[in-house]
């Protein structure tokens, strides 16, 4: 019981702190389940994180994964729901009130001010990723290679994880 | 399969938003929307919303959008609960929530599944190595997106520099760099505003 209560207030005071959403805050989860908990290694982390990318959905079932992983489906429900719930309840609540809203100047505030925080922590979760994967310099590459199929062609993002799946079987990672 | 854009563009935004979803129509909306979105759902979303369902105007779902995004939390959960609420209230939040997250959270149970059964054979885990990588890439990409997209770039861009320093090379603690940044950065954004707003009124 107090596993599934310590994954569900792990990540239900990660949830405040997303800005970015979930990919924004996976060296944070990194840093509760492996560094503080030790409920896995980084290779088991990296791995849940591969197979969330590769799975439909939104991109939080990294969540939901970690959560089953470290104590079957009920610690996936008790991770999915504290990652989710916190921020539901206070969208919900925005927008029961939205047209009270629109014209204060807080919001315009916030909007224009997080933006520029959220670059640099989704910046920042991907460099993590790629750092705590160890990769050498044909690893990198194919990280740089992404980022630049994914900015400058209009591949479905489905071929390229296809690709990286190919690359590390064939072992040219 | 080709993917929607989530830019908008003139003949959407000539449609205007009609019906208005109950909490079973919303289920099933955000469950087909859950299900088709390999890496980000954002798209199929805006698909579902202003092109095959017209719950929302472009517009509109920009606004929405824009909101969802700069408020922590999953982005498309926080958008399935701004449309539930304003269709019908905590009840439709709860649908379109329900209906994007059950498919795939069964879904990501059975991976798991697989994954604790054969995670252990080496051809397995150099794939799932490559993927990973290529993960981090899509991440940063979408961070490069992002960034392309803030409003006054000369201003606000270092502070971006400043927080992606502090937690890759210093190692700050999140919350610390995130709610101290948040602090620096609205502050300026709110002078600027009640600047502009005073300039205005002169």
């Amino acid at each position: 019981m107090s596993l599934l209560l310590d994954l569900f207030i792990s990540f239900f005071l990660v949830a405040f702190v997303s800005f970015g959403g979930a990919s924004a805050v996976i060296p944070e989860f990194y840093r509760i389940v492996v560094t503080e908990h030790g409920w896995m290694d980084a290779r088991v982390f990296t791995e849940l994180f591969a197979i969330a990318q590769a799975a439909p959905g939104p991109n939080v079932l990294i969540v939901t994964l970690i959560g089953q992983h470290v104590d079957g489906w009920q610690g996936a429900l008790a991770a999915t729901v504290g990652m989710c719930l916190p921020m539901s309840l206070v969208v919900g609540l925005l927008f029961k009130h939205w047209d009270r809203l629109q014209d204060w100047r807080g919001r315009a505030a916030i909007q224009l001010g997080v933006a520029p925080l959220a670059v640099g922590l989704v910046l920042a979760s991907g460099t993590l990723i790629a750092h705590s994967a160890m990769p050498g310099w044909a690893g990198i590459s194919l990280v740089v290679l992404t980022v630049w199929l994914s900015l400058r062609s209009r591949l479905h993002p489905l071929w390229l994880i296809l690709l990286g799946a190919v690359f590390g079987f064939t072992g040219l990672v | 399969m080709p993917v929607p854009q989530t830019s908008d563009s003139v003949a959407d935004s000539a449609v205007t938003a009609r019906a208005v979803p109950g909490p079973a129509a919303l289920f099933r909306g955000f469950a087909r929307v859950g299900l088709s979105g390999f890496g980000g759902v954002l798209p199929w979303a805006r698909r579902l919303l202003v092109e095959t369902e017209r719950w929302l105007t472009a517009e509109e779902f920009n606004v929405l959008l824009g909101l969802c995004q700069f408020l922590p939390g999953p982005n498309v959960i926080n958008l399935a609960v701004a449309v539930g609420v304003r269709c019908c209230g905590w009840r439709g939040a709860v649908a379109g929530v329900l209906g994007l997250m059950t498919g795939p959270f069964l879904i990501a149970l059975l991976l798991g599944l697989l994954y604790a059964r054969y995670g252990e054979i080496p051809a397995v885990q150099s794939m799932l190595y490559g993927v990973t990588l290529v993960g981090a890439g899509l991440i940063i990409a979408t961070g490069i997106r992002m960034g392309i997209n803030v409003k006054q770039r000369a201003v606000y861009l270092p502070f971006a520099a400043a927080a992606f320093i502090a937690l890759v090379v210093l190692h700050w603690p999140l919350p610390v760099v995130m709610i101290g940044g948040a602090v620096l950065t609205v502050s300026l954004s709110w002078w600027q505003l009640a600047r502009q707003a005073r300039v205005v009124r002169t």
